[in-house]
């Protein structure tokens, strides 16, 4: 034994040291005046203080998600619990490890409407993977270590640790973390020998297979993209992702296909379509994906592999299922394959290649160009075209500029690309952007946002000035929110109702306003000398760029709709159709 | 292969419904029983019979009983759902295994006089219910059965003159020397 005397106060920063935690996002407030007593006296973990505690939740998401390491957060009970409910829904549904610790009332009051109090473990549980009330302070270093342990092994996602403040307050043997096996919570890693082999068998016979990758891919870690990029290079097939896996295989290679779902593109969507052999690693059948169930990728054999076995078979049956974490199994599929008696000849791909080629040179993400009004997706392509060469770190928040974002900017690496994509959390690029700059000092970071979104947590732009963070806020201004407005054009006969961004505040003058630099741009002739001036500037900047306000996101598949009833541009010549008519009552029930 | 336009039949759903008993051990904790029962509601799906109680003190293990029902499909995806949870050990579904003992116990008040009472207790013999008090107006009756035979028992006495009902909900083991 041998532990070592301490508050518990004192035990949270110590378990966050012992844990390799550097930097904590949080907001104080009487609950846990001891902990940030207890952080006064050290400096091996950095506290950033943010400005609302929804935005210290996003913050660590942001760090967790470009560095790979858990993300933490520490706020007060009552409305600093309530407050972070936001993003522990974010990174439960996007599989984000974090650690909250939650100050409480202490235990004498818990139950009786105390000041600031509110059931934080009630209202958290379902919005957590895992969470804890602390009524011991025996518990306690054994709690923390476990929550860190649960936070990142299997499917990664978000545990809360409430702590009541006389704990606290309360002397207690500090335990260091040890390697000792969980006692019921022990996810598989390896996947299943047999099932890698058929799932390969299966594979070698493909005449028209398609890699479908997502988030699982990024979260397994580096070496899981490695080994991705070698099963491809390997076997030969082209490879789609999610919104989420951007990143995990190079969007310049020629066997990339592009995002697919919802708005992506013709080429991904058809190949999912016409697929004879999908090989699913690391994403999960999400709706926006599939488009129309009954007629999702109708003539394929199905493999899954996912590190979580509730999500296999839970929307799309498929064939082998293989619960395992995706670098595991991916190292394993690589083996197996290359053990194969006979490898089968690159060639029979010809004809499936020859397909998906010419399925892209329908150049679904071809627009309208302007000379006189600045094309959002134009922007995304200009800003992507400036920070190419620089170790460049994009977030988003959420709506039609995510879209032209995933369109239009080109991932080559894992963990550069942080966005909300299970929640669709609008707020969510600027504390994301606040946490990847920290852990990332020396990239670029940028996020690329709406001007709606933008205001969700435009508070957090103080954070950024006071930590010198030099993050560069990309606002596609359209004067809408406007993925509202395109479905509402879509879905509601262009009645806009309450979509219009009335009242916006000047975003130049609103940016000085908190110590940052403003920039507006509103000419496609001005806007690289302007994207120059703000990479060029060493400190945060707002650039407000004056979009389209009539610009709709293409492709998409509407509601109810599947991945071979795409919409196109009507710069691809798909007029006369109106997007109402296409779109049945039933897909109108659907969001 | 018709790439554009391609219209497709409606989907078959004629998947059959099926009951199935699931016993779960979790470690005793507080909230363990919000969690499982939270992650029913909150994933639409249906708990027919929830049975919960310490079984093994010192290792702080409890055993839940749940009658479920649903397609095959909705069944898997229950119990991967909660074999998640970090706080449970085990998930094992007995209706899988065949052939489990299933049990509940059920307390029945009923009150009356003259020829409903002796029936009362006619109908509780022939059940081999326990009677476990009895003034001149009423008896309380315990019966310990399938769910099908206290159905049929609360039935009969619902007609005699049954004035309350508790019923604890399925307790379901495998037969045979194996354990869980």
């Amino acid at each position: 034994m041998g532990g070592e005397v301490m508050t518990g106060a004192e035990m949270v920063i110590r378990a966050f040291q012992d844990q390799g935690v550097d930097t904590l996002f949080g907001y104080p407030g009487g609950a846990v005046l001891p902990i940030y007593d207890a952080l006064f006296h050290q400096e091996a973990v950095k506290h950033v203080l943010v400005r609302h505690e929804q935005g210290a939740v996003h913050a660590a998401e942001g760090y967790a998600r470009s560095s790979g390491k858990v993300g933490c957060v520490l706020v007060t009970s009552g409305p600093g619990a309530t407050n972070i409910v936001t993003g522990l829904t974010d990174a439960m549904l996007d599989s984000i490890p974090l650690v909250c610790i939650t100050g409480q009332v202490p235990t004498h009051l818990i139950g009786t409407d105390a000041f600031q109090e509110c059931d934080t473990v009630g209202i958290t549980r379902h919005c957590t993977k895992h969470n804890y009330l602390v009524k011991s302070i025996a518990d306690l270093p054994r709690i923390l270590h476990e929550a860190f342990y649960v936070a990142k092994n299997g499917r990664p996602g978000p545990v809360v640790v409430d702590l009541p403040k006389d704990i606290q307050f309360a002397s207690g043997l500090y335990e260091k973390p040890t390697s000792s096996q969980h006692k019921t919570y022990r996810p598989a890693v390896e996947g299943d020998r047999e099932r890698i082999r058929a799932a390969v068998e299966l594979m070698a016979t493909a005449r028209r297979p398609v890699f479908y990758t997502g988030g699982g891919v990024i979260n397994s870690g580096p070496e899981a993209s490695r080994l991705l990029r070698e099963l491809v290079a390997e076997t030969g097939f082209p490879v789609t992702s999610t919104l989420m896996g951007l990143g995990a295989y190079p969007a310049s290679d020629d066997k990339f296909l592009g995002m697919l779902g919802m708005h992506g593109t013709y080429e991904a969507n058809l190949a999912m379509h016409e697929c004879d052999v999908m090989i699913c690693v690391g994403a999960r059948f999400d709706d926006r994906i599939t488009g129309r169930l009954d007629a999702f990728s109708p003539f394929s054999k199905k493999i899954h592999i996912d590190v979580d076995a509730s999500s296999i078979n839970k929307v799309v049956k498929v064939d082998v299922g293989i619960v395992g974490d995706c670098a595991s199994v991916l190292e394993d599929m690589l083996e197996a394959w290359r053990a194969l008696p006979s490898r089968p000849d690159k060639s029979n791909l010809e004809g499936w290649f020859g397909k998906i080629a010419t399925w892209r040179a329908r150049e679904c993400l071809a627009y309208w160009p302007s000379g006189t009004i600045i094309k959002p997706q134009y922007a995304v392509q200009r800003l992507y075209e400036a920070c190419k060469d620089r170790e460049t770190y994009i977030t988003t928040e959420v709506g039609q500029h995510q879209m032209w974002a995933a369109q239009y900017f080109k991932f080559e690496e894992p963990n550069r690309w942080m966005t909300s994509g299970g929640l669709g959390t609008m707020g969510y690029g600027l504390p994301a952007a606040i946490g990847t700059q920290l852990a990332h000092p020396d990239g670029l970071v940028i996020d690329i946002a709406g001007e709606a979104s933008i205001l969700m947590n435009i508070q957090e732009l103080s954070t950024a000035v006071q930590y010198r963070l030099p993050v560069k806020i990309f606002i596609l201004n359209n004067e809408y929110m406007g993925m509202v407005r395109q479905w509402q054009e879509l879905l509601h006969g262009s009645r806009y109702s309450q979509s219009y961004s009335e009242s916006l505040p000047d975003f130049v003058k609103l940016a000085e306003a908190y110590g940052a630099k403003g920039m507006r741009c509103e000419k496609p002739g001005d806007l690289d000398a302007a994207i120059a001036e703000m990479l060029a500037y060493d400190g945060p900047v707002i650039f407000d760029c004056v979009v389209d306000k009539t610009e709709n996101c293409f492709p998409m598949i509407p509601s109810g709709k599947a991945h071979n009833e795409m919409l196109l541009s009507d710069y691809l010549g798909e007029t006369g159709v109106e997007l109402g008519d296409v779109i049945s009552e039933e897909g109108k029930m659907l969001v | 292969m018709n790439a554009m336009n391609t219209h497709y039949p409606d989907p078959v759903k004629v998947e059959p419904v099926n009951r199935h008993t699931l016993a779960v051990i979790v470690d005793n904790e507080p909230g363990v029983l919000a969690r499982i029962s939270g992650m029913f509601s909150g994933r639409g799906y249906n708990i027919e019979s929830l049975t919960v109680s310490e079984t093994e003190a010192e290792r702080h293990l409890s055993r839940i009983t749940i009658v479920t029902s649903g397609t095959d499909a909705v069944i898997q995806q229950i119990k991967a759902q909660l074999d998640r949870l970090v706080p449970v050990h085990r998930v094992v579904d007995l209706t899988l295994q065949g052939n489990a003992i299933e049990r509940e116990i059920c307390l029945v008040k009923v009150a009356g006089q003259g020829e409903h009472r002796s029936e009362a207790l006619r109908l509780a013999a022939a059940f081999g219910a326990k009677t476990l008090d009895a003034t001149l107006s009423s008896f309380v009756f315990e019966l310990t059965g399938t769910t099908e035979e206290i159905d049929r028992f609360v039935r009969l006495m619902t007609v005699i003159g049954l004035v309350e009902t508790c019923r604890t909900g399925i307790s379901a083991m495998g037969r045979g020397a194996e354990p869980l």
